[in-house]
């Protein structure tokens, strides 16, 4: 519960697993509704599980530490649950939960069984390599040489997606103690022979923190568009691909997209303009009020007249009062909001 | 006994403060609670009984504007209203002199002088009532208010004997702290003023011919032997002399020199209509917007009964309010269309602007201290430490505000068609 520091205001009362791009109505994150439609025998697993996602039934499920978290941990806690992962000698996914794609896992476990090795990582292609850890592989089998942390000259543009599946064997190498499987364990398995890669087709994107969760979200509902457009809502006043749970409620005269979800039981009074937003499970956005590029958590309620913008985020049950401005303000849970906030800030 | 009335309204070069809502009328005819400024000056002398006659004096050049309104408020209030324009600016006293036989004309035994730039109660009765029962019947009144210590050295400061109210000293802006009670622009006067105003007009007039060319070095526009200041050149030489008695009003009273002080203007006339024109007040009725507080709409404008308006919202002739639209301490002038949606606060709304649907325009208000009875509206200065101070945003005549931005404490020039939000800019 303390790792996902960036997304602290929405989630200080919440994991970041759960604050969905999709309006899923368990909750239970996009990946594990898409595993569980794949059918997939393989166990996902990693430390810090969330306890509603163990609930889930069928695939095990969890959430290692953010990618990119320099102290990131994530393989000591695999160790952890080795007995768990190592019965019936089937391979098993390990996901970062905080980035979004269309989550290839049958055509990654297909992947996996065809090279035989011990563990696949899904790549992704990126414009400014310099930035990120690469992965240099062969071009043809995708057998890992290599990584390359924030490469000077150009060496490969694919970097690690956060989406893995390991044969059990892969749990001889950890050890139980506080290990990176990034930095420790895949240079190893690659010196071995026995990471590969594979490319991941369609979008990706590290929604590590509020701004880019919803170009995550914008990505991910055109790739819906592509896919499901059954699935997407339309009718008068909804422009673009907008996400609109069954139980949700939008008035009259309202104007909701492009890029909208809305979780269930949430109440969009008449005349409402709402674009580029999640609106989080049982929130409220009153009469007449303007929402772009904001995150309404779980249980808000948005007085009349409001306008949020650039990036707003507002935590759980938080209470923003009629007529105000509210520009890129990041507000924690179960506070009541009686000014404007102008310029983007913090609000403890 | 013949009474007479001079209001001050002042020429182009004066009001500079309010601009750009001064380049489409003169700042006199400035709607405030959905009447001219000036229009609650005339009513108060109207109803003063005896008051014969109301001269407006100012260096306007004449202005159709001016006199279609001067045509109409002599219908409406019965009572003959001229207007005397100065062939420069003379000042508050120079004028008064300049035209000094128009205002004697037909015997008048007293007037009121009126700066057009305050709102007020106007006690024009009681300072007659006080100058009655003091005893002296020729002396001169000044209407003084009480303002905070700080504030008051913003004002003319008159210091005056406790119990018979006579003008000790006087002294314009000290730097200083000299007195809480300030001088509110209002006065009576009898016709001996022209006596003091005379002393000073040639006393001007031999520092002139002593040293001529002193004035043209100085060049602020005071080198004319006309040019004379009621409160500098008169006040303070009366001051100690007798003659000078200070009446102090608890009414509400405020300067109008900044557009931010018309909005707070409008507010203390709002509330005043409440006991003096109840009929100005809209009022929640089926198939009407919803009115929170005080609001006045003219009858031509078309406001749709999803609206929510006031407190403190007056609407012009003409303005289109539609659905869901949002309107809270502000003026919206004639002509003007709100489109569905939008959501105006602390606004001046410019003759025949437009905003789109779900924009919001919002301004900083100036407003006095609410926990100091004596505090005044500052009357700001529009930059401080290099950057805008925030202000009421003013949307100029004509322009043209898309849908869905923010336009926030900024002021719009005239006719500009914006694309996008603004903060705290003047556009240009």
């Amino acid at each position: 519960a303390t790792c996902p520091r960036r997304w602290r205001p929405p989630c200080a009362s919440r994991s970041s697993g759960s604050a969905s791009a999709s309006p899923c109505p368990t909750r239970r994150s996009r990946w594990a509704q898409r595993l569980s439609d794949s059918r997939r025998p393989g166990a996902v697993v990693a430390p810090g599980t969330p306890r509603r996602a163990q609930a889930a039934p069928g695939p095990r499920l969890g959430c290692p530490r953010p990618r990119g978290d320099t102290d990131s941990r994530a393989a000591g806690p695999l160790a952890l649950a080795r007995d768990l992962l190592a019965e019936g000698g089937e391979p098993f996914f390990v996901l970062n939960s905080d980035v979004i794609c269309e989550f290839p896992f049958a055509a990654l476990a297909r992947f996996h069984r065809q090279h035989g090795g011990e563990g696949s990582i899904v790549v992704t292609r990126v414009e400014e390599p310099a930035k990120y850890g690469v992965v240099v592989s062969e071009p043809d089998s995708g057998r890992i040489c290599r990584f390359v942390e924030k490469p000077r000259v150009f060496v490969s543009n694919k970097i690690n997606a956060g989406l893995y599946i390991f044969s059990p064997g892969i749990l001889q190498r950890i050890q139980l103690r506080p290990t990176s499987i990034e930095k420790e364990i895949f240079p190893a398995m690659a010196q071995d022979g026995q990471l590969y890669a594979m490319e991941l087709q369609g979008f990706w994107m590290d929604i590590g923190q509020p701004k880019d969760f919803l170009t995550g979200m914008c990505m991910y509902l055109q790739a819906l568009r592509a896919q499901h457009p059954e699935k997407l809502h339309s009718g008068p006043g909804v422009v673009g691909n907008v996400l609109v749970d069954p139980s949700a409620k939008i008035g009259a005269n309202c104007v909701i997209g492009p890029n909208v979800t809305i979780g269930a039981g949430v109440v969009v009074e008449d005349g409402v303009r709402i674009k580029r937003c999640t609106v989080l499970q049982g929130a409220r956005i009153r009469s007449h009020s303007w929402l772009e590029s904001c995150i309404v958590g779980w249980s808000c309620s948005v007085g009349q007249w409001v306008r949020m913008e650039n990036v707003t985020v507002l935590g759980e049950d938080v209470i923003v009062n009629d007529e105000l401005y509210l520009n890129g303000a990041n507000v924690l849970p179960h506070k009541s909001i009686a000014e404007s906030v102008p310029e983007p800030r913090i609000i403890m | 006994m013949p009474l007479k009335a001079v209001i001050l309204i002042g020429g182009p070069q004066k009001g500079t403060r309010f601009r750009p809502l001064s380049f489409e009328v003169p700042k006199p005819l400035f709607p405030v609670a959905g009447v001219p400024m000036v229009q609650h000056h005339i009513e108060a002398c109207a109803k003063v009984p005896g008051l014969k006659e109301i001269l407006l004096m100012g260096f306007y050049q004449p202005h159709e504007a001016l006199s279609r309104f001067l045509a109409a408020a002599q219908q409406e209030f019965k009572i003959p209203i001229r207007y005397l324009q100065e062939y420069a600016a003379l000042g508050t006293a120079g004028g008064i002199y300049h035209f000094r036989d128009q205002i004697l004309a037909g015997g008048a035994d007293a007037f009121f002088v009126l700066n057009a730039d305050v709102c007020s109660e106007f006690p024009l009765q009681e300072m007659l009532d006080f100058r009655q029962q003091h005893g002296d019947t020729d002396s001169f009144v000044i209407l003084g208010t009480t303002a905070n210590r700080t504030q008051a050295l913003n004002y003319g400061c008159i210091v005056a004997n406790a119990d018979t109210q006579e003008v000790q000293h006087y002294v314009e802006k000290p730097s200083t702290f000299v007195s809480e009670i300030i001088n509110c622009g209002i006065y009576l006067f009898t016709p001996a003023i022209f006596q003091h105003i005379g002393q000073v007009f040639q006393r001007n007039q031999q520092e002139l011919a002593l040293c001529p060319y002193l004035g043209e070095e100085s060049s602020n526009g005071w080198q004319r032997a006309e040019v004379i200041r009621l409160e500098q050149d008169v006040f303070t030489a009366l001051a100690g002399s007798g003659k000078l008695y200070v009446y102090k009003t608890d009414g509400f009273w405020s300067q109008i020199k900044s557009a931010g002080s018309a909005i707070y203007a409008s507010r203390l006339y709002l509330n005043q209509y409440s006991q003096s024109h109840p009929e100005r007040l809209a009022q929640n009725k089926p198939g009407g917007p919803i009115i929170r507080g005080n609001v006045y709409i003219h009858p031509t404008a078309s406001v749709d009964s999803t609206a929510v308006l006031g407190p403190n919202v007056s609407i012009g002739e003409g303005v289109t309010v539609g659905a869901g639209v949002r309107i809270r301490e502000s003026i919206i002038l004639h002509g003007a269309s709100l489109h569905d949606h939008t959501c105006v606060l602390n606004t001046i709304v410019g003759w025949d602007s437009t905003i789109g649907r779900w924009a919001r325009v919002e301004g900083t208000p100036s407003d006095p201290n609410p926990n100091d009875p004596y505090a005044k509206i500052d009357s700001e200065t529009l930059f401080r430490d290099g950057r805008l101070t925030p202000s009421i945003t003013i949307l100029g005549c004509s322009v043209t505000i898309p849908a869905e931005v923010v336009i926030l404490n900024s002021i719009v020039l005239p006719h500009k068609e914006l694309s996008r939000s603004y903060k705290n800019q003047i556009i240009l």
